[in-house]
């Protein structure tokens, strides 16, 4: 039989980007071991609906681990305790019956709290308009097939592009720093043939951009890793360590900016 | 209401290219005075944006995610077809042709669906230089695989998440021109309406959904890219935003809705769980490759499992009914989504279902690991297994994985001519969004080709041409100023300042359960007219129920996501009646569609081409009017319709 | 702005140059510690290695190499302080549950470590290179005995121009400094925090440079417990031994009974 339990939710509310915001303590019971984190969210939001109180609003959107939407740090960690998966692939099994659990929002310079737990992860798509892109205008292309691509090069920059932008790297690291993210983007391109002619300039307008938005700088301790729902290893922010120095190197003796 | 298809003269191997040579063309430095309004940032309307901004058109795109990036393409595991033939397997344009039609039961637009399989391998090229890693052989050269029961291996794929990689395709190029300042993105921002005038679209009413701020945007046309309305039925494999309110609110403006009756059930989804469930996740596909479906053979038996007395692997071999094989000894577990699902269905009305719910049959791997060994299947399935663990807490190497259909794709949609233009001159309509090429029903990886496709390879054409036709002295002409803004405007707030002040009891999120229910019963994947006439007259009390008791808590005038999905479900409850009205109105079974009076002996659909081949066509008369129903007739000159058999 | 600067602005190139000092420091710190380490072959051999440090070079080369020396540390200190200025900015406001998912307590702990480092190294030149540290100069007033001795070779006194090399005798110095027990123990716990600094930063500074993998991440990250473990061994025996006294004295800086002689007379 299905098994319930009751829940002390301990949930980070504010009402807007200038409101200071505090922890609200909210009860919750008969919670089914079934359902999704989320859909214990969603329960509580109709509780709180049905007194007349405003929801806890969150974001989320594919609900199945992928489009990246969903950010919240439970107890403690982005996207909760299990790793390896997203908030909304979270599920209540992995609790206990009286369990306190709290929900914070990612905390980062660059992401600010627009309201409950909702955060602006725009700095991560202006990371990405700086240079986290092939230039290939519809109807350029040749063949698909014309440029082979050893399929170690191909597996590695597919593990690179399974980053869905979520930002959990962002919100474990200490210093908020965007490296694993930008990382994953400048791996997954710099390592294709066709991402070449580009290489140097996105890595420096990457690189750039990430410390203008604010994050932090890395400092080596692999908490985004951890966090991270796709597994996207340290090893790209070492490509991306190393693919800025030879574009700095590059770039002293001949601009490519 | 024109329902003038444009279809270009000529064979139909030679109808796209004449059609762009005789388009009209805007010179190269004018294209920069014209603006274009792209709404949706998904494969179609991404890839539009940012194709129509590399040719140099100022672009203003809108979704309701936070970035363009999310949009629910991303969600696509399986696969993207293309004609390239790179397995030699005799795989051509015309074949791909041929299967889409056959597929989609006959109900597709013979010149349309050819311009896709003719574009098709563009797209694949042009992914690929845009970086998106599909899978390689050794070798260096893409990988295929043969997917949803095709004959010829022409899907590509990445890994279990193709559609995440093409969307971030589009997402790049996309952000390209948002960092050169030619497309301005709007994220967060919903639109509510379309603003016509002199007939034409020019513009639309957004709301910003952090500041819910309404604001006006003009343009030279719109483009209408918000993905499908499968979360009319409440739980689907769609992503919580996905909405009718874009496609139904043009619809309301003048645009035909096509079809809206042609929704696709997936046969692999994980069964539901409990009420309180909020969306349905698709296992791939492919697993059906190995895994065998079946239910007990008595009830008695599935009753026992279903309340955990029995184990589903004690139960012997001659108890266990593997129905898709013994009804469809040729295809076998890979028999098409539409009649694998109906199978299914057929097996729970019978009693002989399992999960707790009743709801639910097997898909066993038991034989396929005897066979291959342990490590094979993990080699093949390891992720999925792993998430459906995740999911269920069940250990598919150990316990048969138990799956139900959900609701997965809707074909349906805005009505376009061969421009994918709709019925509104200058609103042109792309992706899931249109009443597309896939007719009665979608072949596995074609909803991507589709949305690429309209994206990259037709929009920058036929956008071009009608600006192109309306002359560059109109461009730019219409401004946010024109009266028709301000109506329309009005017309946005006061539905809004409705919903908030009604202040009723009931969470608009429980309204949408009710209306889910209702069309999941009853024009779900089996339909009968009294069930349709019923779920109409059942939607329309629900309706009036919702405009006087719904509670929207919060304020109009911050982030608020009950308002979002007030709007939203006042929409979808409109719509799902449309929905019965047309499923009402096909007296036959085609694809999707499921009509239990329109079955042959042995359960299977039963078309009436004689008087069903046409796309239904709605046209909105007043919310207290019946719609009216249009036609377009289909022409079939190149294909002969024959009755789909997979026994 | 120029190519420089942009480098130094950025954070990776700050990392790098972090790295980079790091890594001179990592080889300047097994060079003394293999150097101090010959104090257990006798005052004659730590003496004698002590004495070619400071002739082998003329004296402003000497220098050069101190203030390169300095500056690395100066270099590391400045990345360090900048990077951590700028990454406090980035994260004005943590979690109120926080939990380290995988970071190794070294690596968390790195500015603490540096910060003592940094106080252990100003103590360490000041007492060993400056001998300033109140009640540790030389002679009367401090523990340190005046320790001018010959210079000694094969147990052989070196002799230049008919007169003995005199030389410092470094052995003594180390002995009498650490039987201070408590100079002992803050450089046991230095050379542990040291170990602490480097089980992260030997390994980190690969990866800062971009020379690392999936691969040597794993050998790297054991290398860099090895060579942390190694350094501290290295430093921390020597204090161990001078307590227990097993390292002892001696007056004639390793020199036989004869030339223990020849010192007392030119001593004289
Ligand atoms: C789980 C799943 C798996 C699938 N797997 C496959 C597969 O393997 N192969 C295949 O070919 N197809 C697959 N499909 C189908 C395919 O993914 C979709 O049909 C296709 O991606 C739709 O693309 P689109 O661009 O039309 O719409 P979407 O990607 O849905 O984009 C809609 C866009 O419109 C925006 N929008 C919507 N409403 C509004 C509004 N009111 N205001 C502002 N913006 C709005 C959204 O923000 C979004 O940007 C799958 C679908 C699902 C759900
Ligand atoms: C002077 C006092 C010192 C201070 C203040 C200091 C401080 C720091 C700090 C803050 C870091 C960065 C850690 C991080 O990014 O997480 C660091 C890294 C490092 N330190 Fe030190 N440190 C000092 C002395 C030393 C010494 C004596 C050595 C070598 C023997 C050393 C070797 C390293 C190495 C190798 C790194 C790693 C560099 C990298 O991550 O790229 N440090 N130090
Ligand atoms: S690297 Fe991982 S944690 Fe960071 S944004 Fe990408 S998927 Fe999310
Ligand atoms: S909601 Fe899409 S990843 Fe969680």
């Amino acid at each position: 039989m299905e098994k319930t339990m009751n829940l002390t939710l301990r949930v980070w509310r504010q009402k807007n980007r200038l409101d200071v915001g505090k922890f609200v303590e909210y009860k919750l019971e008969n919670i089914s071991e079934d359902s999704s984190f989320l859909e214990m969210l969603d329960i509580l939001s109709e509780q709180l609906v049905e007194g007349g109180h405003e929801p806890v609003a969150f974001d989320h959107d594919c609900r199945e681990g992928i489009c990246g939407m969903c950010s919240m740090t439970i107890n403690g960690v982005p996207h909760g305790p299990e790793g390896g998966i997203t908030a909304c692939q979270l599920h209540m099994r992995h609790f206990h019956d009286g369990q306190i659990i709290t929900i914070e929002p990612w905390r980062a310079k660059p992401f600010p709290v627009i309201k409950d737990l909702v955060v602006d992860r725009t700095a991560m798509d202006k990371i990405i308009q700086a240079g986290g892109f092939i230039t290939g205008r519809a109807g350029s292309a040749v063949d698909a097939n014309a440029m082979p691509i050893d399929k170690q090069t191909a597996d590695y920059a597919m593990d690179a592009a399974a980053c869905i932008g979520c930002g959990a790297c962002v919100a474990a690291c200490p210093n908020a720093s965007a490296m694993l993210f930008t990382a994953a983007k400048v791996a997954h391109m710099n390592s294709l043939p066709q991402g070449k002619a580009e290489k140097n300039r996105r890595s420096l307008a990457m690189v750039t951009t990430m410390d203008g938005e604010g994050f932090g700088g890395c400092t080596n301790i692999g908490e985004c890793e951890a966090a991270c729902p796709k597994g996207i290893p340290l090893d790209m922010i070492a490509q991306l360590n190393r693919d800025y120095a030879l574009a700095q190197v590059k770039n002293f003796f001949q601009p490519v900016l | 209401m024109n329902l003038d298809s444009k279809i270009p003269e000529g064979p139909l191997e030679s109808k796209w290219s004449s059609h762009k040579f005789n388009m009209k063309l805007v010179n190269p430095a004018n294209r920069r005075k014209y603006h274009v309004i792209v709404v949706g940032s998904g494969l179609a309307g991404g890839a539009a944006a940012a194709s129509l901004a590399e040719q140099g058109y100022n672009v203003s795109c809108f979704c309701y995610q936070d970035s363009p990036r999310r949009a629910h393409s991303i969600a696509a595991q399986g696969g993207i077809n293309a004609a390239k033939n790179y397995q030699n397997d005799g795989d051509s344009v015309k074949r791909l042709f041929y299967d889409t039609v056959k597929g989609g039961d006959y109900r597709a637009r013979e010149a349309n669906v050819y311009r896709l399989a003719e574009v098709s391998s563009d797209i694949i090229d042009q992914c690929v230089a845009q970086g998106v890693p599909f899978a390689r052989e050794y070798g260096g050269y893409l990988a295929n695989r043969s997917f949803g029961g095709a004959q010829v291996s022409r899907t590509f794929y990445a890994r279990g998440q193709t559609g995440q990689q093409l969307l971030l395709g589009a997402y790049a190029a996309l952000s390209k021109q948002i960092g050169l300042g030619k497309v301005k993105m709007y994220n967060r921002h919903e639109m509510l309406d379309v603003v016509k005038v002199d007939g034409h679209a020019k513009g639309i009413i957004v709301r910003n959904m952090i500041s819910g701020e309404i604001s006006k945007h003009a343009g030279d046309c719109v483009v209408l890219a918000t993905g499908g309305y499968g979360n009319v039925f409440f739980l689907s494999t769609n992503a919580q935003g996905c909405n009718v309110t874009a496609a139904y609110r043009a619809h309301k403006r003048g645009a035909g809705f096509a079809n809206p009756c042609y929704t696709q059930i997936h046969p692999t989804c994980i069964p539901v769980h409990g009420d309180q469930q909020s969306k349905l996740t698709l296992m791939s596909e492919s697993l059906r490759n190995d895994g065998r479906v079946w239910a007990p053979k008595d009830k008695e038996t599935a009753k026992q499992i279903r309340e955990g007395k029995l184990n589903a692997n004690d139960v012997p071999e001659d108890a266990r009914d593997y129905f898709l094989e013994r009804k469809y000894p040729s295809f076998g577990n890979l028999a098409p989504r539409d009649i694998s699902s109906r199978a299914a269905k057929e097996v729970c009305d019978d009693g002989r279902g399992i999960a707790t719910t009743g709801l639910g049959v097997f898909l066993d791997f038991r034989d396929a690991i005897a066979r291959d060994g342990k490590h094979a299947i993990e080699e093949r399935y390891g992720n999925l297994f792993e998430m459906y663990e995740c999911i269920t807490g069940d250990n598919p190497y150990e316990t048969p994985m138990m799956i139900f259909p959900a609701v997965h794709y809707t074909m349906g949609g805005l009505w376009v001519d061969y421009n994918l233009e709709s019925t509104i001159p200058g609103m042109f309509v792309g992706g899931e969004a249109n009443f597309s090429d896939h007719g009665a029903n979608r072949l596995g990886a074609s909803a991507l080709m589709q949305g690429l496709a309209d994206g990259y390879f037709v929009l920058p054409y036929t956008v071009g041409n009608y600006l192109g036709e309306q002359g560059v002295a109109a461009a730019g002409q219409v401004t946010t100023d024109h009266p028709a803004f301000a109506e329309v405007e009005a017309d946005v707030k006061g539905r809004i300042d409705k919903l908030m002040s009604i202040n009723g009891t009931e969470s608009p999120r429980s309204f949408h359960k009710r209306l889910g229910n209702i069309v999941w019963e009853k024009c779900g994947m089996a339909r009968s007219k009294a069930g349709l006439e019923e779920a109409i007259q059942e939607i329309q009390a629900l309706k009036k129920e919702f405009w006087e008791n719904v509670r929207v808590v919060g304020d109009a005038d911050s982030l608020n996501p009950e308002l979002e999905r007030a709007g939203r479900v006042a929409d979808f409850l409109e719509f799902g009646e449309l929905m019965c009205r047309d499923a009402l109105m096909r007296e036959e079974s085609c694809g999707g569609h499921f009509r239990v009076e329109h079955q042959t002996d042995d359960g299977e659909a039963k078309r009436d081409d004689e008087n069903f081949t046409f796309a239904g066509v709605w046209e909105y008369k007043g919310d207290e009017t019946v719609p009216a129903l249009h036609k377009e007739p289909l022409i079939y000159e190149n294909v002969k319709l024959v009755t789909r058999s997979y026994k | 702005m120029c190519s420089l600067c942009s480098f130094f602005k950025s954070t990776i190139g700050r990392k790098i140059l972090m790295a980079l000092s790091g890594l001179v420091l990592v080889l300047f710190v097994l060079g003394h510690m293999l150097g101090n380490l010959q104090i257990f072959l006798g005052a004659e051999v730590i003496n004698a290695y002590a004495h070619k440090l400071h002739h082998v070079l003329p004296s402003s080369g000497l220098w050069a190499i101190r203030l390169f020396l300095l500056g690395t540390v100066a270099v590391h200190i400045w990345t360090a302080i900048s990077l951590t200025l700028d990454n406090r900015k980035a994260r004005p406001q943590g979690y109120e549950h926080d939990k380290p998912i995988q970071a190794s307590y070294g690596a968390r702990t790195m500015r603490m470590s540096g910060v003592i480092l940094l106080f252990f190294i100003l103590f360490h030149i000041a007492h060993y290179t400056a001998r300033v540290v109140p009640s540790m100069e030389y002679g009367e007033e401090g523990v340190l005995s005046e320790t001018m001795v010959p210079l000694v070779k094969h147990g052989e006194v070196v002799m230049k121009e008919g007169e003995p090399i005199m030389t410092f005798n470094v052995n003594d110095m180390m002995v009498q400094g650490f039987d201070v027990w408590w100079v002992s123990v803050f450089y046991i716990i230095a050379t542990g925090l040291l170990c602490l600094h480097l089980s992260h930063g030997f390994s980190s500074m690969f990866q800062s440079v971009g020379l690392r993998n999936t691969l040597w991440r794993k050998r790297l990250d054991q290398a860099a417990l090895v060579y942390g473990w190694v350094v501290f061994l290295g430093f921390a025996v020597i204090p161990v031994a001078c307590l227990t006294n097993i390292l002892e004295v001696d007056p004639t800086g390793g020199a036989a009974e004869p030339v223990a002689a020849i010192t007392e007379t030119l001593h004289k």
